[in-house]
């Protein structure tokens, strides 16, 4: 295309009107092939849906277990037998666990952030949560395996003593390799993407109306709950849902603390259950061709729940945008 | 209610850069009291040190004294919360809060003070306050829906209905008319003229024929050269200012020649 | 209502209830803050001792807990319940903060402590040719060359693509078309990394049976890297000013060249950050490496054939040996990752604040 467009702009000196009727070559190649690219990332989005559903299918017709409700993942046996209930259990669980920590956490630096830290230290720690989301989880795996793990017997041992009774909170002093432990890394590992969107739409709170409030004596903590928060509900909502399609997904960091099994524990503290992801990335080397076909199986379904959670956020994303510039 | 304020040597600052510069004035009670001036010649800095909102803005420091009634704003152990609650502001942009409806905006400060616990007594004040404001006809049907979903000048009278709700001794005005049409302008001045009775009023304004309706005093600010500070002209009785001022600027500046 | 309140004092409440009384309402002195941490953290220790709890974590909840009802209860008293309440909000937000920096902290400090001996230069230039994993020695030349040439290949496959989408986005897209890309690019940053790896592996591996690589293992980079630079792209390509690419136009130039001698130039700095830190992304992916690369010991510098290694992987196979030596290797490999990674990082907000648009404002 360099050769048309060395004939073409030097000599003729633009018939500016009609501009865009005539079109020229270089700019037809060039629009379709931006164009094209764009069509490219639809086209890989739907090529991964349909590849991935092409081997499920292959792997559920031979199944002999109910893929939604068998308790086991024996993929390789001749006949296989495998379902995703453990691991969809396993990562709801460690998921929610990763949310309610991280959530009020996250609004908490949030808020520290944009409200409470003096000037010049929001700045520089703004730019440390956002260099800790660039961590590799793979070291998020490592550190959680060889230094969180140990740590936490003690603490779960107080949770067994108080808690125990429930069941959910049950300990038999194995190591922690157990879903909380998940939780609990996922938690620091998704604390940076929800700081950072969060702390972005407060800060985007109208002075205006952070002025208003002040204005009627309003307190530090009054002024928040009256201006920002509910202004900037729907962003920590989103920014959520961004989190959970992260803790969804992670494989690493779940991969090198659970201890996995094919059973669902009733205790979130001993070890025992499985991810999608995290079984996908350990049984991955033993699995022959029906082997891997049944964990692409289980892979299509975490696409369609991470696309799912993250279509949800970034629907509520635009939708505040909207709203908010209607308003403004 | 009604109270008296007294300012004596108040230069506030943005950081490094000073704003406004050693001004000494008296606002009277229970009457209104218009700064007029240039753009950026500090008044509505000013205006901001009277409630201490001027200390929200980054960077934002005040020398000097500002006595209410004798009591020192910026004296040691006076709490700003305390001070913003007794000195009431109204913004240039109408501020409604917007996730609140009608009747939530003008109960918000009532609510944030502890006030009113049963609701026939807030309906009581929510509706006295609206009835204040003029606006009570005009919304007594839609309490419950969003005060964004109002006029300009209609939103501009909720939030002074907001900010009359907690009692004010004194209310602040900055630019109230500035992004209204004249119909709400004027439905806004004659309510400045009704409220004059129970609270002192400083307004700010870039309008004078608006100073000169609606005030009893006016102050008139200047500012030496783009980047000085900004100084107190001169404060006189209206009539005075606006019919033979003291000061030839005070004369330039109201006769258009220039700012 | 003009007559003021006057009329109405009957029915009207004190308006005067919400009014302070004072201007000087009674506050804690300064110095209760330092008493009181100082107090708890006595009685978190004291607590600590007679009680024989062991684990420090506990000391510091009992302390931090003494501290926040104490001075709940203390505000409460002298203050009042909104001074109380703005205190604790206060006083949770710091927690929160201090809470979430523990980690992150101890996790940099882990891997420093615990990498750094076994960083030097022979590590960095050796493979694993031929050491057992309960062995010391070995290194993880073989890793690095790896993730230098995937994360490259990576680049090559998806700056391209992402920096047209981003252009399409901007300069050319309108209606259903551009929207349905927009939204879909921001699914796409949500995918998970080993979906993009068990696409590739059904595509390339089972389907296509050209068996692993480090080819294969940057397509699935590459699908990883492409919404990141678009977004970013995207971003930075909004910031340049209409005026400009209206005063090329006007001159006669045609849009692409417009496109390409002035708008991408003058966002240049700002689509390079977004470009680094996507690279930063994925040099520290390694569930897509597991599926597509597989892993090798020895050095393999053909991208296109054979499996190689990389460094995330790297590490992950050291901690699975389970062996002390092969732990220090994966901490020291740790270290290196995080050190190029955070390079990355650094150099592309480097990058960005040299080169901020110079749009003014």
């Amino acid at each position: 295309m360099t050769v048309n467009d060395t004939k073409t702009p030097g000599t003729d000196p633009a018939p500016r009107g009609q501009g865009q009727s005539t079109t020229r070559l270089g700019d037809r190649v060039f629009s379709n092939l931006s164009k094209g690219s764009g069509i490219a990332l639809l086209v890989i989005m739907a090529a991964i849906a349909v590849f991935l559903a092409i081997r499920a299918v292959v792997a559920i017709r031979a199944n002999e277990g109910n893929f939604l409700t068998t308790f086991a993942w024996d993929a390789n046996g001749d006949p296989p037998h495998f379902g995703i209930a453990v691991l969809l259990f396993g990562t709801v669980v460690s998921s929610v666990i990763a949310m309610v920590i991280a959530v009020p956490v996250a609004v908490g630096i949030a808020l520290f952030l944009s409200h409470y830290a003096p000037r010049r230290l929001a700045t520089p720690i703004g730019y440390l949560v956002d260099l800790l989301a660039a961590v590799p989880s793979i070291i998020y795996g490592l550190w959680g395996a060889l230094y969180l793990v140990p740590r936490l017997t003690g603490t779960y041992d107080w949770l067994d003593d108080v808690l125990g009774w429930t069941g959910v909170f049950a300990y038999d002093g194995s190591p922690a390799r157990s879903l909380m432990t998940v939780g609990i890394l996922l938690a620091v590992m998704i604390l940076p993407i929800i700081t950072s969107v969060t702390r972005e739409v407060f800060q985007q709170t109208p002075k205006a109306h952070q002025e208003a409030a002040l204005a009627l004596g309003a307190t530090r903590w009054e002024v928040i709950r009256v201006t920002v928060l509910p202004f900037g509900r729907s962003g920590v909502i989103s920014a959520s849902m961004l989190g959970l399609g992260r803790a969804l997904g992670e494989t690493m960091a779940v991969a090198t603390v659970l201890s996995p099994s094919f059973l669902i524990n009733a205790s979130v503290l001993e070890s025992g259950g499985g991810t999608f992801a995290q079984n996908i990335a350990s049984q991955f080397k033993e699995a022959g061709s029906m082997g891997r076909d049944a964990l692409i199986a289980s892979g299509l379904v975490l696409f369609l729940l991470t696309l799912l959670v993250n279509g949800a956020a970034r629907l509520i994303i635009a939708r505040r945008k909207e709203y908010s510039g209607a308003n403004a | 209610m009604a109270k008296r304020i007294d300012v004596s040597g108040l230069t506030a600052y943005y950081g490094a850069h000073k704003a406004i510069e050693d001004i000494t004035m008296h606002v009277e009670p229970g009457a209104v009291t218009a700064f007029i001036g240039p753009s950026g010649c500090g008044k509505s800095t000013f205006l901001r040190t009277l409630n201490r909102m001027h200390e929200v803005t980054p960077g934002g420091r005040v020398e000097g004294r500002v006595l209410l009634d004798n009591e020192d704003l910026y004296g040691p152990g006076v709490d700003p919360v305390s001070v913003r609650r007794t000195i009431g502001m109204v913004f240039q942009r109408p501020n409604p809060f917007p996730t609140m409806s009608i009747y939530d905006n003008v109960a918000a400060g009532i609510r944030l003070n502890g006030g009113a616990r049963r609701k026939s007594e807030m309906d009581e004040l929510v509706e006295r306050n609206l009835r204040g404001a003029n606006l009570w006809n005009e919304v007594k049907d839609r309490l419950a829906r969003p005060g964004s979903g109002l006029s300009g000048g209609q939103q501009q009278r909720l939030c002074i209905a907001r900010a009359t709700a907690v009692a004010p001794d004194v209310l602040l005005m900055d630019e109230p008319c500035s992004a209204l049409d004249p119909v709400s302008t004027l439905a806004i001045e004659d309510l400045i003229d009704k409220l004059k009775s129970e609270y002192t009023i400083v307004i700010v304004t870039h309008n004078m024929q608006q100073a000169a309706r609606v005030s009893d005093r006016t102050a008139f600010f200047n500012l030496a050269a783009i980047g000085q500070p900004g100084k107190l002209i001169e404060i006189d009785d209206t009539q005075q200012i606006f019919s033979n001022p003291s000061v030839q600027a005070t004369e330039d500046y109201i006769s258009g020649r220039f700012g | 209502m003009s007559q003021t309140s006057h009329t109405t004092v009957k029915s009207a409440p004190a308006a005067a209830d919400v009014r302070p009384k004072t201007l000087r309402p009674p506050r804690l002195p300064r110095w209760s803050l330092a008493a009181l941490l100082l107090g708890s953290a006595a009685v978190g220790v004291a607590a600590g001792l007679l009680g024989g709890l062991e684990s420090r974590a506990q000391w510091g909840l009992i302390a931090a807990l003494v501290f926040v009802v104490a001075r709940f209860a203390l505000t409460s008293a002298v203050e009042g319940r909104r001074q109380a309440v703005d205190r604790l909000a206060a006083t949770l937000v710091w927690a929160s903060f201090v809470l979430a920096m523990l980690p992150l902290a101890s996790l940099l400090w882990e891997t420093v402590s615990r990498g750094g001996p076994g960083v030097d230069w022979y590590f960095l230039t050796h493979s694993m040719n031929g050491v057992l994993s309960w062995q010391d020695g070995g290194g993880i030349y073989h890793a690095l060359l790896g993730t230098v040439q995937q994360v490259a290949l990576a680049s090559v496959l998806a700056i391209p693509v992402g920096l047209l989408t981003a252009v399409y986005l901007v300069e050319y897209g309108r209606g259903r078309l551009a929207k349905a890309i927009t939204f879909f690019v921001d699914v796409m940053t949500g995918i998970p990394s080993i979906v993009a790896g068990l696409f590739v592996l059904s595509l390339w591996i089972m389907m296509l049976d050209l068996g692993y690589s480090g080819f294969a293992g940057a397509l699935a980079l590459s699908i990883l890297m492409m919404p990141i630079v678009v977004r970013s792209t995207e971003e930075m390509l909004k910031l340049v000013p209409g005026e400009l690419r209206e005063a090329s136009l006007a001159l006669g130039i045609p849009k692409w060249r417009t496109i390409l001698k002035v708008v991408l130039p003058t966002a240049i700095g700002g689509i390079t950050t977004g470009v680094m830190l996507a690279l930063a992304r994925i040099a520290g992916e390694t569930a897509p490496i597991i599926l597509l690369v597989f892993g090798n010991n020895m050095i393999n510098a053909n991208v296109f054939e054979g499996a190689q290694s990389s460094l995330p992987l790297y590490v992950y196979e050291q901690w699975a040996y389970g062996t002390e030596a092969a732990y220090d290797r994966a901490w020291a490999a740790a270290l290196v990752l995080i050190a190029l990674v955070m390079i990355l990082n650094l150099v592309a907000r480097g990058i960005a604040r040299w080169k901020a648009p110079k749009t003014g404002r």
